[in-house]
């Protein structure tokens, strides 16, 4: 008998990964999905104006998702104000209207640019933060454990961060309007020795209450959206401490998403109104 | 999803029960999770007072058992009743009094991360009774944690804690509310002998202080010849036998006789400690 026949062949193992659903059964997972969401919508909100009002949470909330997101807030806001007011100045002065860069810069800024740039940065950071604080909590039972001794994990878990992301995100975009302006009115000032006042008072000849009343109505929105779907795929977290990574960066692509699609709607209702 | 279910159902009212008189009826129960079909068809009864414990390997829907009978999950088919009354389809509203009086001890404990081990005990006093003056609250807490041997532990965390440290304070958690019948999942996994044996004492132990009712599922044998008065063992989707420890040890059911066989050496006479 030659060496190689007392060697016994490995008994083949399928190792294979569990086949993926079809794209008909993806398709009628995400449906159901998107469904049992916007049933989770309708809850909260019927939660959120009924009492018992759980204020010490919210205030929680507030400190933790809102406090805590400011500095990335200004820095995202800083930098946007930067680029933005470099490439217009840049462009205004090919036909020699440099002066007017502060107008374009504050609408801009006021319309969009703070808002979903907030929405974009901070809400990836507090998106995925509660689908991981929210996901934990689901595979170690401690969401079962809420419902078992009485209580309501909607109530207790969801409505909080929800309404703070509701109350916070607006903050931030007017900080964020803030800081960008003075930071591309600094830019401006430096690189094409437009005063700061001349850059002021076109910005603020230019600008109505209804460019900064649409851009914080958007960062409510995009907060809304952020808190929920965070909350959403925390809660529904299947598949142990793997399922949790999934969530989280499952959030921050459908939070993008979101914040881009409802921020294209919005644009659109608000410029007739 | 686990949250929003508005089918209407009569409310029920709990009586003190009489010894064994026949307090949890599984009625047909069938479960399936997608294509895995967990429950065919399966029956049992709990009589009060006593100690049922629930056999059965691995994934065989030990846990789901007990979640089906507070309302963390919802059977496909079957009933359920509560000294009587059907609780099958129950909303979590109407599923909050069966949840005082069935309180669940979860195999990881599920302690709230954030909460102190006192704030721990305290949430299930604050979710049923929130006139409950925090006097005695605090009373409560400290009694029950002197219950299961953790007197003045009401100021540390859950990180702080072992796994039977962890276990206790989930049991201190659990009868809070001084609950009627108590459900224990896998009460004994994971933990040392020594631990184990002081589990299974503390079973037998609120028994004999409190009276109650229990439910242990395991896989454990040891333990459940220590606390069990009944036993059923769950295999093949259904209970394949009902009986008490000594009909266990001479049974003929296949499946029993598997089970207990792998574990032949504990279960001979001063084999168990």
């Amino acid at each position: 008998m030659s060496p190689s026949a007392e060697v016994e062949t490995p008994e083949v193992v399928d190792v294979a990964a569990p086949e993926r659903p079809g794209v008909v059964e993806r398709a009628k997972q995400r449906l159901e999905s998107l469904g049992a969401m916007t049933q989770m919508t309708g809850q909260v909100l019927s939660r959120a104006v009924r009492p018992p009002f759980d204020l010490g949470s919210l205030i929680f909330q507030v400190e933790s998702l809102g406090v805590r997101s400011l500095p990335i807030a200004l820095l995202t806001a800083t930098f946007a104000g930067l680029v933005i007011s470099l490439q217009f100045g840049y462009f205004l002065a090919r036909f020699g209207v440099q002066y007017t860069v502060g107008r374009v810069v504050i609408l801009t800024l006021f319309r969009e640019l703070a808002p979903v740039l907030t929405a974009l940065t901070v809400g990836a950071r507090l998106g995925s933060g509660m689908a991981a604080e929210l996901g934990a909590m689901t595979v170690t039972e401690q969401v079962d454990a809420i419902r078992a001794l009485g209580a309501d994990p909607l109530r207790k878990l969801v409505v909080p961060r929800v309404l703070a992301c509701l109350l916070v995100m607006p903050v931030l975009t007017v900080f964020a309007d803030v800081v960008g302006l003075v930071a591309g009115a600094l830019v401006v000032n430096a690189q094409y020795a437009i005063s700061l006042d001349l850059f002021f008072k076109g910005a603020l000849d230019a600008v109505f209450m209804m460019d900064f009343a649409s851009g914080v109505f958007k960062g409510a929105v995009f907060g809304f959206i952020i808190g929920l779907v965070g909350c959403f795929k925390g809660l529904t977290v299947e598949g142990g401490t793997e399922g949790v990574g999934r969530a989280t960066t499952q959030t921050v692509a459908i939070t993008s998403v979101a914040v881009c699609l409802a921020d294209f709607f919005i644009t659109k209702v608000t410029l007739y109104l | 999803m686990p949250f929003g279910h508005h089918k209407e159902a009569p409310t029920f009212e709990f009586h003190r029960p009489t010894p064994g008189e026949q307090l949890i009826h599984f009625e047909h129960l069938q479960k399936s999770f997608g294509a895995k079909r967990v429950y065919d068809d399966l029956e049992l009864d709990v009589r009060a007072g006593e100690t049922l414990v629930v056999l059965g390997g691995s994934g065989t829907g030990k846990s789901v058992l007990l979640k089906c009978l507070i309302g963390l999950q919802r059977p496909d088919a079957g009933r359920i009743l509560f000294q009587g009354h059907e609780v099958t389809g129950f909303t979590e509203e109407q599923f909050i009094p069966v949840r005082r009086n069935v309180a669940m001890v979860f195999q990881g404990a599920a302690l709230f991360d954030s909460l102190s081990v006192g704030e721990n005990v305290a949430y299930p006093l604050r979710e049923h009774f929130p006139d409950m003056p925090m006097d005695e609250v605090r009373q409560r807490v400290a009694e029950k944690l002197a219950l299961v041997n953790l007197p003045g532990t009401e100021r540390l965390m859950p990180s702080d804690l072992s796994g039977g440290m962890k276990k206790r304070v989930g049991l201190a958690r659990a009868i809070a509310t001084n609950p009627e019948v108590i459900l224990w999942d896998e009460p004994t996994t994971g933990l040392d002998p020594v631990t184990t044996q002081s589990i299974n004492a503390m079973i037998n132990s609120m028994k004999k202080k409190l009276g109650s009712t229990s439910i242990v599922v395991t896989h454990d044998l040891v333990s459940a010849f220590a606390v069990g008065d009944r036993m059923a063992m769950l295999a093949n989707r259904r209970i394949v036998q009902v009986g008490t420890p000594g009909e266990f040890r001479r049974s003929k059911v296949p499946e029993v006789r598997a089970f207990l066989d792998a574990r032949r050496v504990e279960l001979e006479p001063g084999g168990m400690s």
